[in-house]
Order: C-alpha cells, then structure tokens, then sequence
C-alpha cells in the first residue's frame, strides 16, 4: 500500500493502531457478504448460511498484517532512501547479474536434459516436466509481443488454439504427419496474427489488450459454434502421436521404434520422446528469439517498447515491426498448440478459454517482461504449485491474480526484470577518451 | 413486426443494463486514462449480494416486492462501492505514474481475483432463486404473436432513466461533479487548485462501482440467475459500449450501452444466436477500426 512516510515522522502507537483499525473495518465491509455470508443449495431452493468464524479471523488478520506490513514497509523505505544516496540506479552489478542469470540459464538447460534420464521409470515426473516446457514454450512465444514489443496480447490462447486444431485436422482428415504439419499450423497461426493485428495494430496499448481479448474469444466462440469443422465442445479425438522419423510408438511387429532399434517395447519411450520433442522445440524458440533480439527487427521491437512516437521520428515502420512481433509471436504459439495436440491426442475449446491466455500471460509478467530464464522460473512454479495438492490448485488462480496486482507494484518490470537493450552500443569513446 | 417490437423491448433492457456498467469504464478511463479491467467483476460481486440479500429477506418473511428490491439495492449499492473503493486502493493506486501496461495486469489480476474469490465463497454452482418481479402484461398481439412487457423490463428501464438523471445532476452541477471533470482535464492544475485528486479518484470508483451495483440487482431480479463467471462477458461487452459511444463521454456510454443491447436482440432474433458475443466482439474491432473515438468521443491527441 502506498503510504506517504515523511522522514521526519515517525507514527506513534496509537495512529498505528488507528490505521490497521481502518483496514480491519474495510476488511469487515469486504467480507460481510463474501465471507460471512453464503447461500446454500438446500433442496432445491437457497438457503443462507453463515460464517462469521471465518470473518472474524481475516478481519483480524487484516488488522495484524496492516500493523505488521507498516512497520516493515517503513523500516525497508528508510533503508533504500539512504542506500539510494550513495548509489546510482545504474549498478555495475547489472554485468554480474547478466553472468549470473546466464549460468543459472545453462544450469536448467543441463537439468532438463537429464531430468528424464534420473527419473527414468517415473513417468509422473516426465510428465509434469513436459507440461512446464509448453507453457515455457508458450512463454517465450508472448514474450516477443508482451516483453520486447511492449504489446499486451491477452488472447494468445486463440494462436495456441489454431495451431492444435489445424494440426488435429490435417491429421485426422488428411493424414499429414506431425513434422509436416509444424510449419504449415505455425503459418497459419502467424496468418492468424496478421489478421488480428493489420486492422488494430494502430490502436494504442490497452485498446490492443481488449481487441486481442475479443479476438480470442471470437476464435473459441467459433470453435464450439462451428460443428462442421471442429466438432463442436466434443472436440477432436484419437489424434495421431508424433513419430521418430516415420518409426511410431506403440507395440507391434512391424516397423516401430522398439523394433526398428532392437529395444523391448515401453510405453515410457513415447512420453520421454515427446519430453526431448518438446525441450528441443522450447530450445529452438528460445535460440531463435534470443537470436531475433540481435537482429535490427528485435532491436526496433525494444525501441518501440521504449518509444514509439521517438521510433516513428527516426524513421522506423511501427507497423511492420509490430506486425512481425504480433506474427511471430502468433507462430511459436501455433508451434506449441501443434505439440499440444499430438501429446494429448484429444483437444476441445474448454483447452483454449481466456484462463490458459491468463496463465501464459502471468507467465511472462511474474517472471519478467523480456527475461527469457524468468519464464522459465515462473513456468516451474506455476505449473508445479498446483501439483502439489488438490487443496492449492483450488487456490492457484485467486494466488495468480494477486501475485499479478503485487508483482506489478513492487516490481513492474516482474521478478527478473531486464529492461536493458539487448545491445549496446560499446565501442562509443567514453568522456575524455575522444580523439 | 411483432417479433421486431419485442426485441426491441427486451434490447433496450439489456442496453439499459451494459450502458450503466459502461459508465462505470467510460468515467475511469476519463480520469485517470486506464480500462478497469475489474469493472464487470465489480458488478458480479452485486449480483451475487443481490442473491444473498434476496435468499435473506425471504427468510425473515419480507413479502412486500418494492421493500424487497429497495432494501437489496441499498445494502448491495453500499457493499459494492466499498469493493470499488478497495479495488482502486490496492490495485491502482499505487501504480499512478507507472507504465501504461502495469496498471491493465493489475486489473487483469484484480479480475482474476474477485473471480476466484468469489467461486471460492460462494461456490461455482449457478445461483438460481426464485422469480422477485414476477407478470407484466401484454401490449399487443400481432398475427398470433403477443408482444410481453415484464415488470422487471420495465423496473430496469425506468430505474436507468432515473440514474442517468441524478448522474447527469450530480456530474454536471454538483462540486464533486465539478472536481471530476476538472480532474479529467488536468490532473496537476486541479491538484494545484487544492483540490484532493486521489480523493476524487476514489469517489470516481465508488461511483462507477454504485451503478454497476444497480446493474447487478436488477440483471439479478430479471434473469434470477447468478454465477461467477457473469461479469466476464458483460464486462466486455459494457467496455464495447462505453467505446462505441466515445469513451470519455457520459451519454456516449449511455448511447453504446443501448445499442450494443439492440444490435445484440435484433442478431438473437434474426441471424445465428449463438454467434452474439462474435458479433459484439467484430463491432468493437470495426469501432476501434474506423472510429476509434466512437460515436460521441472526442479525438484524442497522442502528446509525447
């Protein structure tokens, strides 16, 4: 909460306790019709019931967390105003910190390689270790509209969407094969991009968030209306799974991957497979991305993030750059939707709601708007907090809206927000050094 | 015709109800100049009140309607702006002067929330009760087809007509209408002019919140259904209204809201039902396409 705490003033104990006696009351108004009071199906008609047990102890717990987070909050603003004296924003730590996340980067990369070798029977593992990687994936995939373009894209579940279901029918009406079908859903899911954004691309920011949140839900209205082609809520079913190289998973003589290598077969080859299949693709996004963010288009990404009207001066096509962010952005969401696909086997509109936008969007957000290892900090956490118990999952998504509102201010950047260029310009003379 | 005259009746209702939450965007965005992606949330947490407050007043045997609608309206007005309050304060308030984006992902997380909160509360069963308002009567009958005016169509019109009334009042000719605008133009002047900015920011909320309240009771007495998803969709759909009339102007949101309701009635009845949220959704991106400061907006010039 942002309090105004002169230096000079200290509150006394009794403005203190006055203060959290406020909240408290707030809190009592808050709850009164929350969590005091509910209505209950009884036979067919409401019945309302009470709970003022409950009530009494989040009041209460208002009132000692308003006192406690005061002090604290104060105590940690007198010791950053003096630090902030001595020490300018621009740290020389920021080289470190880079080195530092680098390591911590390659120390994933390493873990994730191996994760399937040290738990090898445990498929429960996996395949936990496989949900993560598609939300990394997708991560990294709205992070070159959100975190570089500065764009808030809050319908990429439409792009995810496109590309599952052109996968799911180009296998099962045509019978195209996963590899063939990677790069013509990616198109078509960029295709979809550029349709999105060609007409709204010139609104300002927020504009966009609501234009991209209709578009969609206009995507999965279309899917469950449109029976002809999606078939509806049932969704598609008995989606062909990925092969390696023409070599399918499953049991038989003929040539599958266990025969074909000599190996007994295990239904545990195919989930490590899809394991690798999707580290590999996550990593690709990443190199590519990574690689983008060199080139003169990523770099244009971060000026406009920075500055668009400066970025129009100097000459740079707003459009365009906004554009190829929204179409690439669309495409690696379009790649993980293909993967999805081809993991689950089945896919429906209920996997492609504004919840999965919301999540892969509080993905990018916690872990730092353009921080490529933020992502996949947020994504373990994310993905691995619900696992932990039936009890937490019921509570994931109120803790992901209020890690959203918190982290956004005390960090607005997210956890390991990089707001630096990604290059800079080094080889300038410094004071005094001019020739 | 006939068909036509009833859509025409059940539009406007509907139109009443997405124009007074649309004021609640269209009032925020004005001041401070960020959607209140938690607004139709807002107005959720009423029609969830509203159902508590119903259930309750039965229970004591409260048989008299009017008392009935009046009582749960005023608790529901009250609790509702407190809700508004505290969304501002702890959601935007202490994002003022940051980004652009921060404050839209704090209100994303502020909906998350007030969502999740409330399917944790009050369960995530729809919340049926039974009728308030019930009968109306029938205006006319054309070719066997009779066109019916419900009370609580009627309720919800009149009720609007009189908000907008004591809004316009309150807005134009009050001191804290005058502080509201004020703040609207120039932030820092009107803060020079010793005039509590964060004050009237509040009040704006609280405002905003009160008229999505009503909102909610009377879509709660008309419907007499409730779950916690409802503020989603109508969010969305007040937010295309408050763009569609301008955003920024009062009877521009009033305006979107009715013919966002029209538009929605008249595709019900004549074209695909089920493609109503797609038809609303492409009116937005057309407005935003063509006529991005809608209908009674005015242009709004982009400063560095």
């Amino acid at each position: 909460m942002g309090v105004v705490v002169s230096a000079q003033h200290t509150p006394s104990l009794a403005e203190r306790l006055k203060d959290a006696a406020s909240v408290a009351f707030i809190a009592l108004l808050l709850g009164i019709p929350m969590l005091g009071l509910t209505t209950v199906d009884q036979g067919g008609a409401l019945r309302v019931a009470t709970r003022w047990p409950v009530l009494a102890a989040f009041v209460a717990l208002c009132f000692a967390g308003r006192l406690i987070a005061r002090y604290a909050f104060e105590r940690w603003q007198l010791g950053r105003r003096s630090q902030e004296r001595t020490k300018n924003r621009a740290t020389p730590s920021s080289r470190r910190y880079g080195v530092l996340t680098n390591w911590l980067g390659w120390g994933c990369f390493a873990s994730a390689l191996f994760l399937p070798i040290l738990f090898s029977d445990n498929r429960y593992v996996v395949d936990t270790a496989t949900t993560v990687l598609i939300y990394v994936m997708l991560g990294w995939g709205l992070n070159v509209v959100v975190g570089l373009a500065g764009l808030l894209n809050l319908g990429y579940a439409a792009f995810y969407a496109v590309g599952a279901y052109a996968y799911a029918l180009l296998a099962t009406q045509f019978g195209w094969g996963f590899w063939q079908a990677l790069p013509v859903a990616g198109a078509l899911a960029a295709g979809f991009g550029l349709l999105l954004g060609w007409p709204t691309l010139r609104l300002r920011g927020d504009y966009l968030a609501i234009v991209t949140l209709g578009f969609g839900e206009i995507v999965r209205v279309v899917l469950v209306n449109w029976t002809d082609l999606s078939n509806g809520p049932n969704g598609i079913a008995s989606i062909p799974r990925p092969t390696f190289f023409g070599l399918p998973f499953k049991p038989g003589d003929e040539a599958t991957f266990a025969s074909f290598f000599g190996i007994e077969f295990s239904p545990l080859h195919r989930i490590h497979f899809l394991y690798y299949l999707i580290l590999a693709l996550a990593m690709l996004t990443n190199v590519f991305v990574s690689r983008l963010r060199k080139l003169p288009i990523g770099r244009a990404w971060e000026a406009i993030r920075e500055d668009e009207i400066a970025c129009k001066a100097l000459g740079i096509n707003v459009t365009q750059v906004k554009l190829s962010a929204l179409a690439i952005s669309a495409m690696l969401g379009g790649a993980a939707g293909v993967f999805f696909a081809a993991r689950q086997g089945f896919i429906s509109p209920e996997s492609f709601t504004f919840n999965e936008s919301a999540i892969v969007l509080a993905i990018v957000v916690l872990g730092g708007t353009g921080s490529q290892l933020g992502v996949v900090l947020s994504s373990l956490v994310l993905v691995l907090l619900p696992e932990l118990g039936r009890d937490f999952a019921d509570y994931r998504m109120l803790l992901f809206g209020a890690a959203m509102i918190l982290i956004m201010i005390w960090r607005p950047g997210g956890i390991l927000a990089k707001r630096e260029p990604t290059l800079r310009y080094s080889a300038l003379p410094r004071d005094g050094e001019r020739p | 015709m006939a068909l036509a005259l009833q859509q025409l009746i059940n539009g406007l209702t509907l139109g009443a109800v997405y124009g007074l939450i649309a004021i609640g965007y269209t009032m925020v965005y004005g001041i401070i100049g960020m959607i209140n992606f938690a607004h139709g949330d807002i107005y959720m947490v009423s029609a969830f009140i509203a159902v508590t407050g119903f259930t309750l007043l039965s229970a004591f045997g409260v048989s008299s309607v009017p008392l009935a609608i009046i009582v749960v309206l005023v608790v529901s007005v009250a609790f509702t702006s407190v809700y508004g309050w505290a969304v501002e304060r702890t959601a935007y308030r202490p994002l003022r002067g940051s980004t652009r984006l921060a404050p839209l992902i704090s209100a994303i997380g502020m909906s998350i929330f007030l969502q999740n909160m409330v399917q944790l509360t009050q369960g995530a069963r729809v919340k049926p009760i039974p009728p308030v308002l019930v009968g109306g009567f029938d205006v006319l009958t054309i070719d066997g087809f009779t066109v019916h005016l419900a009370y609580s169509q009627m309720l919800i019109v009149l009720v609007t007509v009189a908000l907008m009334l004591v809004f316009t009042f309150v807005i134009n000719r009050t001191s804290f209408g005058r502080q509201q605008r004020a703040c609207e133009q120039d932030r820092t002047m009107t803060a020079l002019l010793g005039i509590n900015v964060d004050r009237t920011i509040s009040f704006t909320f609280m405002l905003g919140a009160m008229l999505a309240a009503v909102a909610g009771v009377l879509v709660t007495v008309y419907y007499g259904v409730v779950d916690f998803y409802i503020g989603f969709v109508v969010g969305i759909k007040a937010f295309t209204a408050a763009v569609f009339g301008g955003i920024g102007s009062l009877p521009g949101a009033m305006l979107g809201g009715v013919l966002i309701g029209l538009i929605e009635a008249f595709w019900v009845a004549y074209l695909a039902p089920e493609y109503k949220d797609v038809a609303t959704f492409s009116l937005l991106i057309l407005v935003l396409m063509f006529r991005p400061s809608g209908l009674l907006g005015r242009p709004e010039v982009e400063k560095v």
